[in-house]
């Protein structure tokens, strides 16, 4: 045990604590993430002491509760052994259809909440159903992850460049105005994505670590084999953390209308591949077995982060955000890996 | 003398396995190895095919003593050995494989021509259909292991080593590997040929050697020797102390498991049995009889074509394991690591996966999982070392009765156990004896499946024994000893059609 201390290299000493308490190594693998988070905040702090103003805190959580929201979906996801690429395709496909939805119903019902709590109504069915087809593809179809939702991707990229002709979808104005708060107002200060991002991430948290649900996606992740020889329906549990990240799509997607009001073939662009991030240097392993909720929240905040300090300094010009991101998702990766290597078995 | 062992001792650790054994190999003879699991043909053979060193003893080819140090050097001197579970390349075509690693170059380019002119010749003079630009993975069992001999074959090989090559394969197939071994005998190949089945080896073989315990019990021409005989030879030693007395089963003992003509596709042709209240039922037979086929079938874990399962005299459906667990009926799998558990989960949870429910009220209660985690700790004798957090860290016997905890978490009335002492230590395995005899008393059923005649004969109170994926008899009293056991899984006695008929 003092060996894995000495070559614990986190300062953190709540880490330390962990270990000698309990008798095991948590150390990066667990803390890892809130370090580098704070890490990365004392940088930003130091770059520009505007970083952090609570207009530029509160802009930055809202930002990446989109991201965020999707992240907590592919947590599960991926815990079990999976992978949906089709989420950012899906968001665009989603807002589409919603958007035309509500247009169509401002002549019936007006433009009231009736017709936004419909469009919402619309946009949650479509999550579900977009992620019941590619959990079930890839269950009773027997094809990989990968290929099931790299294949769902196109559709759904196309069908909203379909919809949309080419161009935009644009809702409409009288309605835009209603829906706008739930983008850009605030309870308790807080904007409403922030709270629907906390809401989903303690949902997700209890989900995963305090019901059946979660047990079994932890096991079907680790080894199916045994998940079936433990009378666990993993074809069901599979399919459901599918159709739970279709869900997180629409609700992202339901916060994403009323901040722009449109939708096109542009929207949501490499989505998946963010969250996917976010779920990775958060300390969920890809290969699955181990997801942690948390640790993807701090990663979203994280690949938002960087964007922001990149705003708030001249040193690295903003065209340079991606390569930062990309060094910050090996390096996490590398010494979450590297922490394994000592305490794994 | 083509190849001859002489004096071969080899130990693993402080384990000794073969003691002093001396073989002869002539040519053009198909000389069958014969023994039980753990006898030490697996070593022995390994050692000649240059896969082992030898700890003592001599290793010789036509009177010159070689020390081969792999598997390679074996081959070049014609020493081919062909593994139980064949070693392949499944995505690459035959004549791939047949070159793999060994390939003919001209220049810096593969001379794909003469690869393949030459694999069509060696597959020709095997007399098979197997087209050398074929994928592996599209053929079957026995065509592998044709296109397995095909690179010996091309090795210039002299002495052939089968390991158990009929394990895998049908009846048909086993007569065109007959056929084929007839042939390479003729051409002066000199074969080593294991098998349990007495009934092949009465077929081809010339000479026989039959190993037990690691020591050579006997040696000599096929002729004169019966079948009996050498299965009487093969097992031979009184089980010990090692199994608590049985359980004593009332004459009025309810059934309850009943199972009717099952068949499962490719695996099992023909299986009835029924399991009486507080009975050891065992399951013996050598591996791929389709014993686990048979029982996963019946818990819902295979998919089967026909059969019925009776509970308490009730017909019922079981499609999933769960519907297993809600008939009470528990099953401990034969792979641990594979099935079992899960390595990198920590302890607790495994115990709990298979009955989480119980503490869910709705969400998971974390106190009561743990009391339940250290009653099964207490109750299973789980020796945890204060490091150990995740299973992977347990030794084997621990892994063992982790799993047995699992599984005892339903509270079962049926307990199916297949294979429960492979690789744990002989403390554990007394204990796990115990405990089933536990189960019995308290009125539970057990299925033993088990490839240890010892535990068979020691623990059961019935022995049903199958062969090729039929049930080909249940044993009571006094017919449950090791010769007929072995009689019956060999397929000399009880044959399938007769169970079909009656049946």
């Amino acid at each position: 045990m003092s060996s894995v201390m000495a070559n614990n290299k986190t300062t953190n000493k709540a880490a330390n604590k962990m270990i000698t308490q309990k008798g095991f190594a948590i150390d990066l693998k667990t803390w890892g993430p809130f370090v580098a988070l704070v890490a990365l905040g004392l940088l930003g702090v130091l770059i520009n002491p505007a970083f952090l103003g609570l207009d530029n805190l509160s802009n930055m959580l809202t930002r990446s509760a989109f991201i965020g929201i999707i992240a907590i979906g592919a947590t599960f996801v991926i815990t079990a052994g999976g992978l949906d690429l089709s989420v950012g395709a899906m968001a665009a496909f989603i807002a589409g259809v919603m958007i035309i939805l509500m247009n169509s119903l401002v002549e019936q019902f007006g433009a009231g909440w009736t017709t936004i709590l419909l469009g919402i109504g619309a946009s949650l069915l479509l999550g579900i159903c977009a992620g019941f087809i590619n959990g079930i593809v890839t269950t009773k179809g027997k094809i990989e992850a990968f290929i099931v939702t790299l294949g769902t991707m196109g559709i759904y990229r196309s069908l909203v460049t379909y919809l949309s002709d080419g161009g935009t979808l644009t809702l409409d104005w009288a309605v835009r105005d209603i829906y706008r708060p739930v983008y850009y107002g605030s309870f308790l200060g807080i904007t409403i994505p922030v709270w629907v991002f906390l809401a989903v991430a303690v949902i997700g948290y209890i989900l995963l670590n305090y019901t059946r649900f979660g047990r079994y996606c932890f096991a079907i992740g680790s080894n199916e084999k045994v998940a079936e020889y433990s009378a666990i329906h993993v074809d069901r549990v599979k399919t459901l953390t599918y159709m739970l990240q279709g869900v997180c799509v629409a609700l992202a997607t339901i916060i994403y209308v009323p901040r722009l009001g449109s939708a096109s073939g542009a929207t949501g662009v490499l989505w998946e591949l963010e969250a996917i991030a976010a779920v990775i240097i958060g300390g969920t392993m890809l290969k699955g077995g181990h997801g942690r909720i948390w640790g993807t929240v701090v990663g979203a905040i994280m690949l938002t982060m960087i964007g922001n300090i990149l705003n708030l300094t001249d040193a690295i010009s903003n065209y340079l955000n991606g390569t930062v991101q990309g060094i910050i998702i090996i390096v996490a990766v590398y010494l979450q890996r590297a922490s394994w290597r000592k305490t794994g078995p | 003398m083509l190849l001859s062992a002489r004096k071969l001792c080899r130990s693993f650790g402080e384990n000794q396995v073969l003691f002093n054994v001396d073989l002869d190999l002539q040519t053009g003879e198909v000389h069958a190895l014969l023994g039980e699991n753990g006898a030490g043909k697996s070593t022995l053979v390994k050692i000649l095919a240059g896969y082992l060193r030898p700890t003592s003893g001599e290793v010789l080819v036509e009177g010159s003593q070689r020390h081969y140090r792999s598997s390679g050097e074996a081959e070049a001197d014609g020493v081919v050995m062909i593994h139980q579970e064949l070693a392949l390349a499944e995505q690459l075509s035959v004549e791939e494989n047949i070159f793999l690693g060994r390939e003919l170059r001209r220049g810096l380019f593969l001379d794909r021509r003469a690869m393949r002119e030459r694999s069509r010749a060696a597959l020709a003079e095997l007399e098979t259909h197997v087209d050398p630009s074929a994928r592996v993975k599209d053929l079957s069992t026995s065509d592998q292991q044709m296109v397995e001999i095909a690179k010996a074959i091309t090795r210039d090989v002299r002495v052939l080593i089968m390991d158990e090559p009929t394990a895998t394969l049908t009846e048909n197939e086993v007569s065109v590997l007959f056929a084929l071994i007839d042939r390479l005998r003729q051409r002066g190949v000199a074969i080593l040929y294991i098998s349990h089945k007495l009934r092949e080896i009465e077929q081809i073989a010339d000479h026989v050697t039959v190993l037990r315990d690691g020591h050579l019990v006997d040696s000599g021409p096929m002729a004169g020797r019966s079948k009996e005989e050498l299965a009487r030879l093969m097992v031979g030693r009184e089980i010990t102390e090692m199994y608590p007395p049985r359980t004593r089963l009332p004459d009025d003992a309810p059934v309850v498991l009943e199972v009717r003509h099952m068949v499962v596709p490719g695996a099992v042709k023909h299986a009835s049995f029924t399991l009486r209240r507080g009975e050891v039922m065992g399951f013996g037979g050598i591996v791929g009889a389709g014993r686990t086929a048979l029982i996963e079938a019946v818990l819902g874990l295979r998919r089967k074509s026909a059969g019925q399962v009776l509970r308490n005299g009730q017909p019922v459906v079981m499609r999933h394991l769960r519907d297993a667990v809600h008939q009470r009926i528990a099953y401990l799998t034969e792979d641990r690591k594979g099935k079992g558990l899960v390595l990198n989960m920590d302890l607790r949870s495994n115990v709990t996966l298979l009955n989480l429910r119980a503490h869910c009220h709705p969400l998971i209660d974390r106190r009561r999982e743990e009391q339940a985690f250290q009653q099964a700790v207490e109750r299973f004798d789980i020796r945890l070392r204060t490091a150990a957090r995740t299973v992977a860290q347990l030794s084997g016997g621990n892994q063992q009765k982790l799993l047995l905890a699992k599984v005892m978490s339903i509270d079962p009335e049926i307990v199916i156990i297949n294979e429960p002492t492979r690789g744990i230590d002989v403390g554990t395995k007394h204990q796990i004896y115990h405990f089933i005899r536990e189960l019995t008393d308290s009125g539970c059923s057990v299925i033993l499946i088990s490839s240890e005649m010892g535990e068979l004969i020691g623990l059961s109170h019935r022995v049903a024994v199958m062969c090729a994926g039929v049930l080909t008899g249940v044993l009571e009293g006094e017919q449950i000893n090791e010769e007929e056991i072995m009689q019956y899984a060999s397929g000399i006695k009880g044959v399938g059609g007769d169970e079909q008929r009656h049946g």
